[in-house]
């Protein structure tokens, strides 16, 4: 039994003819310790399968259990950083760790708690911006501070919904490595969710590809891709000349690419034909 | 320094003089003589325009009060109010001084004799009908808003309260102060018998009158609000697994704040309209039974003395206003108003 199966999950909105299927039979282990992968397009389910592990929305078909039990509602146990950070624009960066810390930890006493949040801020490089409303912080901040108010927590299982998404490459590529490093520290389980294949191999142990409907049926999960051999810590640099990384972001590329051509030849008859031109590109040597 | 008060200058609504200070500092003339032109100028211009055509119309209309009163006539009004209120307040310092005097004096003789201390009960002045019609409304927008706020945020939570409350809502919020006023005197007069001093029926019956017209739009609007909540901000209290308490008064109503306040302003704009009607017709002190006495009065002076009221509740009415946006922006400062 894994930490946290999904069996045959199926998910849906709406009723009638109004009904979307936007996720269909999705299987996942996930072991203890491990930290996996989702890679998916825009609008293909990702949300709504990090909302289904979470518990804030229920599964219309199949199961989904956390240590054998059936999951059911949302709980701190699984602590989930939102894709849009969702901060409390009133509360300063410490607070919004607070509302989590004295709410879960009211038996501790006052400076345990305090402390425990200012371990929290030190852990993402943000003591000095303690004070600050999240209007007052950039992306990345806001960002580091959603990341840390959840393993504030002390969760289970962290689930990430496209923590970085909304980063420039730059500051991306920073908060990789810290996410690497915080996850090596106490190896907590995690689910990530991301569009960046690079992402996914540079911190996932697998990678699940999420495959896009085809006729309405909802997406699903693709074969995995293993990472395991890639060893750690990884490093970016050295990452991009390893014969085996090369290798692996090829497949995945290949994958999607093929996923796309099936996707278009479905489609073909519907679409206008235009013609086989091509801009003319200026190579530059 | 400079910036910093211009700042607040604008918070509180005094954005027009703003031009004037960049002007004391130096800060290109020309622009701010412009300016100060467009923000200060113009509605001077317009106002003064109004008072010329109200002059010239007035003293062609003539009325069985004698002619409509200019402009002149309500200056003089306002003085002669002024005048009485100094000599009422002069004659409450005499009474309360005899008074005391006479206390002083029995008690002299005889220090075991219990003194009487009487209450002035003088004619109230110009000045205390502002007031008291002021307490009036504020006593019902305080009601209205601790029944409607709270019933807002329920109504924003669940739906089935919003669907089960709507037909209520819609048929009561049309219903003008005069309908609800004899209902509520009779329900008044039937339940609240013996009145005490400090609560004349009449203050219960315009207070509740105004409430039950001015709640509506804090309601709706508090309902609108906590209904719009970005969900991210309630699934952060539903993973934290808060409880109901904390979820409303550490997520939802901070969330909803600008959205409350908003309708708050609404509704004691609307409260201040309908005060005066109701004070009107139940006789309680304040401007409306001013503007009625005066009505019934008619003496030569009576319209022009009209006139100052109904000024009057239109100053009173937009600075009551300013105040609202001055804290409907207080709360929503750190969030981006919808
Ligand atoms: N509450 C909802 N009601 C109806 N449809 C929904 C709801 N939530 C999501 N959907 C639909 O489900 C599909 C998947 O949405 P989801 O948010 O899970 O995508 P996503 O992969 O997270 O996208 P993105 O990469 O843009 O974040 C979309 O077509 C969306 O329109
Ligand atoms: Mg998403």
């Amino acid at each position: 039994m894994a930490f946290l199966e999904l069996n045959g999950v199926g998910k849906g909105y709406g009723s009638g003819s109004k009904r979307v299927e936007v996720l269909r039979d999705i299987d996942l282990h996930v072991e203890e310790g491990e930290f996996v992968a989702v890679l998916g397009f825009s609008g293909t389910g990702k949300t709504t399968l990090i909302s289904l592990i979470a518990g804030l929305i229920e599964p219309d078909a199949g199961e989904i259990l956390l240590r054998g039990k059936k999951v059911d509602g949302p709980g701190p146990g699984r602590g989930v950083v939102f894709q849009n950070y969702s901060l409390l624009p009133w509360l300063t960066a410490r607070q919004n760790i607070g509302l989590a810390v004295d709410h879960l930890f009211s038996d501790w006493d006052a400076d345990k708690r305090a402390a425990h949040i200012d371990q929290h801020l030190k852990m993402v490089n943000l003591a000095a911006a303690g004070s600050k409303l999240p209007k007052e912080l950039s992306g990345g901040m806001r960002q580091r501070v959603s990341v840390a108010r959840t393993l504030a927590m002390n969760p289970d299982i962290l689930l990430l919904d496209e923590p970085l998404g909304a980063l420039d490459a730059l500051t991306r590529g920073s908060l990789q490595g810290e996410i690497a490093r915080i996850w090596a520290q106490d190896k907590k389980t995690v689910v990530l969710i991301t569009n960046d294949p690079d992402e996914a191999i540079f911190l996932a142990d697998r990678i699940f590809p999420l495959t896009p409907a085809v006729d309405g049926e909802g997406a699903t999960l693709g074969p995995e891709f293993g990472v395991e051999n890639l060893p750690r810590p990884r490093d970016k640099k050295r990452l991009n000349e390893n014969a085996d990384y090369k290798h692996l972001r090829n497949r995945i590329t290949k994958y999607f690419m093929d996923v796309r051509h099936e996707q278009r030849k479905n489609i073909r008859h519907e679409e206008v034909l235009l013609p086989d031109l091509r801009p003319v590109v200026w190579e530059t040597a | 320094m400079k910036d910093k008060l211009i700042s607040t200058l604008s918070f509180a609504g005094f954005g027009w003089c703003v031009p004037v200070i960049r002007l004391t500092t130096g800060e290109d003339p020309n622009e701010q003589i412009r300016q100060i032109f467009l923000t200060i100028g113009v509605p001077v211009l317009t106002f003064g325009l109004f008072l010329l055509l109200w002059n010239g119309a007035a003293s062609g209309v003539r009325t069985n009060l004698g002619t409509v009163p200019g402009p002149a006539q309500v200056v003089e009004q306002i003085r002669s109010l002024a005048q009485e209120h100094r000599e009422e307040r002069q004659k409450r310092t005499e009474f309360y001084a005899r008074q005391a005097e006479k206390n002083k004096a029995q008690l002299a003789a005889n220090p075991t004799e219990a003194v009487k201390v009487r209450k002035f009960t003088g004619r109230p002045t110009y000045l205390d009908q502002i007031f008291t019609s002021l307490r009036t409304v504020f006593t019902g927008f305080l009601i209205a808003s601790l029944i409607a706020v709270p019933l807002g945020i329920l109504c924003g939570m669940s739906k089935t309260l919003m669907t089960a409350l709507n037909p209520l809502i819609q048929i009561f919020k049309p219903v003008s102060p005069v309908a609800w006023l004899p209902i509520v005197t009779m329900i008044v007069s039937a339940v609240y018998v013996v009145p005490r001093e400090w609560m004349p029926k009449s203050y219960v019956i315009s207070s509740i009158t105004v409430a039950l017209c001015c709640m509506w739009p804090s309601l709706i609007n508090t309902a609108i609000g906590v209904k719009s909540i970005d969900k991210d901000y309630i699934n952060v209290g539903r993973v934290l697994r808060l409880g109901f308490f904390s979820r409303v008064f550490r997520i939802v109503l901070p969330v909803s704040m600008p959205y409350i306040f908003a309708g708050l302003r609404i509704s004691l704009g609307v409260g201040w309209v309908v005060l005066i009607a109701s004070e009107m017709l139940s006789q309680n002190p304040g401007l409306g039974k001013f503007v009625w006495d005066e009505f019934q009065n008619g003496s030569s002076q009576s319209l022009a003395r009209i006139m100052v009221a109904a000024f009057t509740i239109g100053l009173v009415g937009f600075v009551l206003d300013r105040i609202m946006i001055m804290l409907h922006q207080l709360v929503s400062y750190g969030q981006e108003t919808h």
